[in-house]
């Protein structure tokens, strides 16, 4: 029987010709990732099965971003306890304020991701890298503990729903959109623990920043990966970024799925995700009055250079509604750096937007943006869970950057097509 | 080993983000994190818990954050075990990892009551609900993940490996 993509990746790196659905392998890992909230829980562990030392000190990577700049105390001994494990580990991929990023937007930006790799990080939203056509997915921090030491843990091999994608989007509708109009279809278990495969023509429509966002939100699907296949603009991205060898996987044609959703990019709308979770999606058409008290526009969703030029075209010229909060934080020093060049720092601040460093503060209530009761903010994150950004009695409705900048600008959740 | 403890019943996609909130995440000792499990959406909870009680809910229990706080913040809090209809990948990992003990078991969810005494065999995978009278099998785990669960947990089977090596 043929297998999928995700199967044929881990197959390759568990050094089988043929594995299946539901089977238990061990595969060796090209990179182990970690942050500055699940590192610290890890490295007790890690001590405690009697390692030493990393498998490969240039394959672990750790980037203190949830609660950097040190947002207090205790999160500065976190960010203090990595730092000089990086250090006695002598780790080349230990990226400091000052030149890290949020962890998903960052390590494909420097390189560290390229087509067929097997990736675990203690973090769910590793799950991003399947927009390159890798095999990566989200663990705890004892698995981390064991992936640094080991350099390979044990999967259960999944099954895949094959989503075939054709058309073109309509104008302001990006990949959020999609991925959000997928999860309001299955629902946030529609995909519990298997992988998510988008196929066909459609996909050559979609920017790399557009794919990004949909792996990114695989695991709001309950999914273990979202992956792509490996295109041109895939390979102009590693090309551009990587120097790494790279491995393209392509799903066997008899290849057995759970089951096949077809889709035609043309009749999504602009959806928006209402509390308190990501499937209970709607089109903004029929948002309603919602107002709007706080804005967020960033992430490792949406926090990339198409997210801030898509902003920025909205922005420019207008001011946001009074006694709206509206953030913006890029996802990488990089992307800060572009914004700037690019005039886009001046039209946020202009418009009387914030522009931070990045962090992933805001998204989950760590701090940067953090909501009071009964207030409701527009979000491009990925988590509209209750108390997800702050009191427990707030809201947060999910959309893409063009819905997050029009909701700014009116004060209430609105297109960027009645602006 | 055999459990005994009252339930706590919840509903479908408890998510990582109300058993343990991220504002306390800035924390990783497993007693102050347990002090604030299941507060955003039971404040009860943690007053009310008692060792070996049970966590009973619906489906894909643990969706969300890969954060193994959640699960660590539920053992620590005297939670002798989580039975639900399904849970979310991660916290299934999680759990089998840091040796919480979990069980799959949907007539057992659509029928247990907040209260009830509940009795749960771990060798024979059967969860007896002595307030009710009945009892539930359930499917033992794959030889593979009973072995990491024997290791007691993941780091006692990386420990095997680690001293293989050497």
């Amino acid at each position: 029987m043929g297998m999928t993509m995700t199967q044929k990746i881990l197959a390759d790196h568990a050094g089988r010709e043929q594995i299946s659905a539901g089977e238990l392998i061990e595969a060796q890992l090209d990179l182990v990732l970690g942050n500055d909230v699940t590192t610290p829980v890890a490295l007790p562990e890690f001590k405690r099965m009697g390692a030493t030392e990393v498998f490969d000190r240039e394959k672990v990577v750790i980037v203190p971003d949830h609660f950097t700049p040190n947002k207090d105390i205790l999160s500065a001994e976190h960010c203090k306890q990595i730092r000089e494990f990086a250090v006695e580990q002598d780790l080349e991929n230990y990226f400091e304020v000052g030149e890290m990023g949020i962890e998903h937007a960052l390590l494909p930006e420097k390189g560290l991701v390229v087509p067929g790799d097997v990736i675990i990080g203690a973090d769910s939203h590793t799950c991003t890298y399947g927009a390159l056509g890798a095999f990566s997915t989200g663990v705890g921090s004892t698995d981390m503990a064991v992936g640094m030491a080991l350099g390979k843990t044990w999967f259960k091999v999944p099954e895949a729903q094959q989503f075939k994608l054709t058309g073109k989007m309509r104008p302001w509708v990006t990949g959020k959109d999609v991925i959000l109009h997928i999860i309001g279809m299955i629902g946030v278990d529609g995909a519990r623990y298997q992988s998510m495969e988008f196929t066909g023509d459609g996909v050559a429509n979609l920017t790399m920043d557009d794919r990004f966002t949909m792996a990114n939100m695989a695991i709001e699907a309950g999914a273990k990966n979202g992956i792509f296949p490996v295109d041109d603009k895939t390979l102009a991205y590693v090309k551009d970024h990587s120097t790494k060898n790279y491995k393209v996987y392509e799903a066997d044609e008899d290849a057995d799925y759970e089951q096949v959703h077809e889709i035609d990019l043309s009749t999504i709308p602009l959806t928006v995700a209402f509390p308190h979770l990501p499937e209970n999606t709607r089109p903004v058409s029929e948002a309603g009055d919602v107002k709007v008290d706080q804005v967020i526009i960033g992430s490792c969703t949406n926090g990339r250079m198409d997210d801030l030029r898509m902003t920025a075209k909205i922005l420019k010229g207008k001011k946001v509604a009074k006694h709206l909060r509206c953030i913006i934080f890029p996802g990488t020093q990089k992307i800060y750096l572009e914004a700037v060049r690019e005039g886009l720092a001046e039209i946020f601040v202009e418009a009387g937007a914030v522009f931070s460093t990045p962090t992933c503060g805001p998204c989950l209530g760590g701090h940067m943006g953090i909501l009071a009761k009964g207030e409701r903010a527009v979000s491009t994150t990925n988590r509209n869970f209750v108390g997800r950004m702050g009191h427990p009695e707030s809201e947060i409705y999910l959309a893409s950057p063009a819905v997050a900048a029009a909701s700014a600008i009116t004060g209430k959740i609105s297109s960027p097509e009645n602006l | 080993m055999i459990a005994h403890g009252k339930a706590f019943v919840y509903g479908n996609n408890v998510d990582t983000d109300v058993i343990i909130p991220a504002r306390y995440l800035n924390n990783s000792d497993p007693a102050a994190l347990a002090s604030h499990c299941m507060e955003d959406i039971d404040a009860a909870f943690i007053t009310e818990v008692a060792q070996g009680d049970v966590i009973v809910a619906g489906k894909n229990f643990g969706c969300g954050s890969s954060r193994e706080h959640a699960p660590l913040a539920i053992k620590v809090a005297g939670v002798s075990c989580v039975i639900a209809e399904t849970f979310a990948r991660i916290f299934y990992r999680n759990a089998i990892n840091i040796g919480l003990p979990i069980l799959e078991c949907p007539e057992a969810v659509k029928e247990i009551k907040k209260g009830d005494q509940l009795e749960v065999d771990f060798a024979a995978g059967t969860i007896t609900n002595k307030t009710q009278g009945k009892t539930y099998e359930t499917q033992p785990f794959p030889p593979f993940i009973q072995a990491i669960v024997e290791a007691d947990g993941l780091v006692g089977w990386a420990k095997k490996e680690l001293e293989g090596k050497a």
